[in-house]
């Protein structure tokens, strides 16, 4: 098996660390950045140093023509309009933003949101919030032993009174793919919307949002080889002209005087102040580089090394994969070695894992677990950073034996 | 060249993370304090029985890493029938040894518990090590 043909591209991988070469195996916490979105970033700062959608000086008219190619690239990747695209810090601050601003209008005493029993706490703890402040109910459809979605335990809890369906396109922890389109039609089918958490999936999967038929969809910038600080809401255009803002202040209003203003379209609407201008840029390079480079090449080299990750891992004894994962990562128990030790034990070996709850707290709980160790892939990664893996995870054995 | 992992996972931390002494319920107890670490998952609740100036008796009930649990306990069998007075500056002493500075003098009042000393190597691992005495500190009743 190659390597990766694009190991090259990504300058963090060619570090050591604590005295052995990098593995990075925590793609899903945040993927690396390639060049070409650290050199769009640095010309920013460097170049094309104006404020967006303001000055008619030069610098702040490439700015703005930067940043708004950077939309354009958005919408390209989601196959859905610029007018749709909304920035915002990550996939978090875009699920605030759909509970505040849609959810106060259209959430009622009485009224339900239904998510997931796999919801990431960013997919969840808005949800709590805006049920606990409007008086309604928060249900969650319940997940089968392999750690997919239980659709008929979904649909069983779907009647008129659910506004929104809020589900992830993929489980961070536990790698497995929602039936998007399905539950679009099951969610529509009582009359609800269906909001995508796609923090996990924007990277491994096609994204498409008529395809796959939701209302929102959510992703962040730094899980798809762009910046931190940024992310995307994409929102049907019928539903962002009928929400109303959630932060006031310039940039997303028309007329303004001292006892009230008017208000721009969307996506506007929804982005008051300076926005993060080399974030958005950076993120539309991230766009364009994944555009660029072979994807389907890309995509079978990760699908390849992910079946060598599951075959190591359910090969070692001791060790318990969670669920069975679909793409890209494997969560993971090993008997005697708790998994923050295990990621300790690994770190020294160069090799970077995540261990926690992963932000799915109820999850873990459900699966009887306080915490759970998690290897995830990127395109990027090569068939030996599984080897060093499991050659890892055998010495804390010894470490805790 | 020393292995810092060794150093860290020492035979007595190893055996108290796989055998805790003093953990589980404790009936009659004075006092008690539940602290979570939000960033693993770590959960530690400490109880106590005080009489008078003197901590009884002590047990703990933790989900946790090694490091976590081999903290409570170590620090269960010492604060176990010692005089609240000792027993709070041991547990502050030990909470502030484990972020001092790698290769810092060791006090001598911490005996076993010197073992944790790996950990000052390793910053990301110390609040594990320190979770049981915030929980401690919580549940020790103030001074007369």
């Amino acid at each position: 098996m190659d390597p990766s043909a694009w190991r090259g591209d990504f300058p963090a991988l060619h570090q050591e660390v604590h005295g052995h070469p990098l593995v990075y195996l925590d793609s899903a916490s945040t993927s690396l950045r390639p060049q070409a979105v650290i050199d769009a970033v640095v010309q920013v700062y460097a170049r094309d140093a104006g404020n967006v959608h303001r000055g008619v000086h030069a610098l702040s008219e490439a700015a703005t023509a930067a940043f708004d190619a950077a939309r354009a690239e958005v919408a390209r990747f989601l196959a859905g309009s610029p007018d749709e695209v909304v920035f915002t810090r990550g996939t978090t601050e875009s699920i605030n933003l759909v509970a505040h601003a849609w959810g106060r209008g259209a959430v009622g005493p009485g009224d339900v949101v239904v998510a997931t029993a796999l919801e990431h706490h960013s997919n969840l703890v808005p949800w709590q919030l805006l049920c606990a402040e409007r008086g309604a109910t928060l249900r969650i459809a319940p997940i089968d032993g392999s750690g997919r979605i239980d659709l008929t335990g979904l649909a069983a809890l779907l009647d008129r009174r659910v506004r929104m369906v809020a589900v992830s396109h993929m489980s961070n922890v536990l790698g497995t793919v929602a039936p998007v389109a399905e539950i679009a039609r099951l969610a529509h089918g009582v009359g609800a919307l269906l909001l995508v958490d796609g923090a996990q999936a924007a990277a491994h999967l096609p994204v498409d949002v008529g395809a796959l038929g939701c209302d929102f969809y959510a992703f962040s910038g730094h899980k798809v080889h762009g910046p931190t600080g940024i992310g995307v809401l994409w929102g049907r255009a019928r539903l962002l002209e009928a929400m109303p803002p959630w932060q006031g202040g310039g940039e997303m209003v028309t007329s303004v005087d001292l006892q009230g203003a008017r208000f721009r379209e969307p996506p506007y609407r929804f982005e008051a102040g300076t926005p993060d201008i080399a974030g958005a840029i950076g993120l539309g390079a991230a766009l364009a580089y994944l555009g660029r480079i072979d994807r389907a090449a890309a995509a079978a080299h990760e699908r390849a090394l992910h079946r060598r990750l599951l075959a190591a891992l359910t090969g070692l004894p001791g060790v318990r994969v969670l669920g069975r994962p679909e793409l890209a990562l494997a969560a993971f128990v090993v008997d005697g070695v708790p998994a923050h030790d295990l990621a300790t034990i690994l770190d020294r070996d160069g090799i970077a894992i995540r261990s926690g709850h992963h932000c799915a707290e109820p999850l873990h709980r459900q699966l009887g677990l306080s915490a759970s160790a998690r290897a995830s892939l990127a395109f990027y990664n090569a068939p030996d950073d599984v080897d060093r893996l499991v050659a890892g995870i055998a010495r804390a054995r010894e470490v805790l034996a | 060249m020393s292995d810092p992992v060794r150093e860290l996972y020492q035979a007595i931390i190893v055996d108290h993370s796989r055998a805790p002494r003093r953990r589980g319920p404790l009936p009659g107890a004075t006092h008690e304090a539940t602290v979570d670490n939000p960033l693993c998952g770590d959960r530690v609740t400490f109880r106590l029985i005080v009489d008078g100036d003197r901590v009884r008796d002590a047990a703990f009930e933790a989900q946790g890493c090694a490091l976590s649990l081999a903290a409570a306990s170590l620090l269960a069998e010492r604060v176990a029938g010692a005089p609240i007075a000792e027993a709070r500056a041991l547990i502050a002493r030990f909470a502030a040894f484990v972020r001092e500075a790698p290769g810092a003098p060791i006090p001598e009042q911490l005996g076993d518990l010197s073992a944790f000393a790996g950990v000052r190597e390793f910053r990301s691992r110390q609040a594990c090590a320190a979770l049981p005495a915030v929980a401690f500190e919580r549940a020790v009743p103030p001074l007369p």
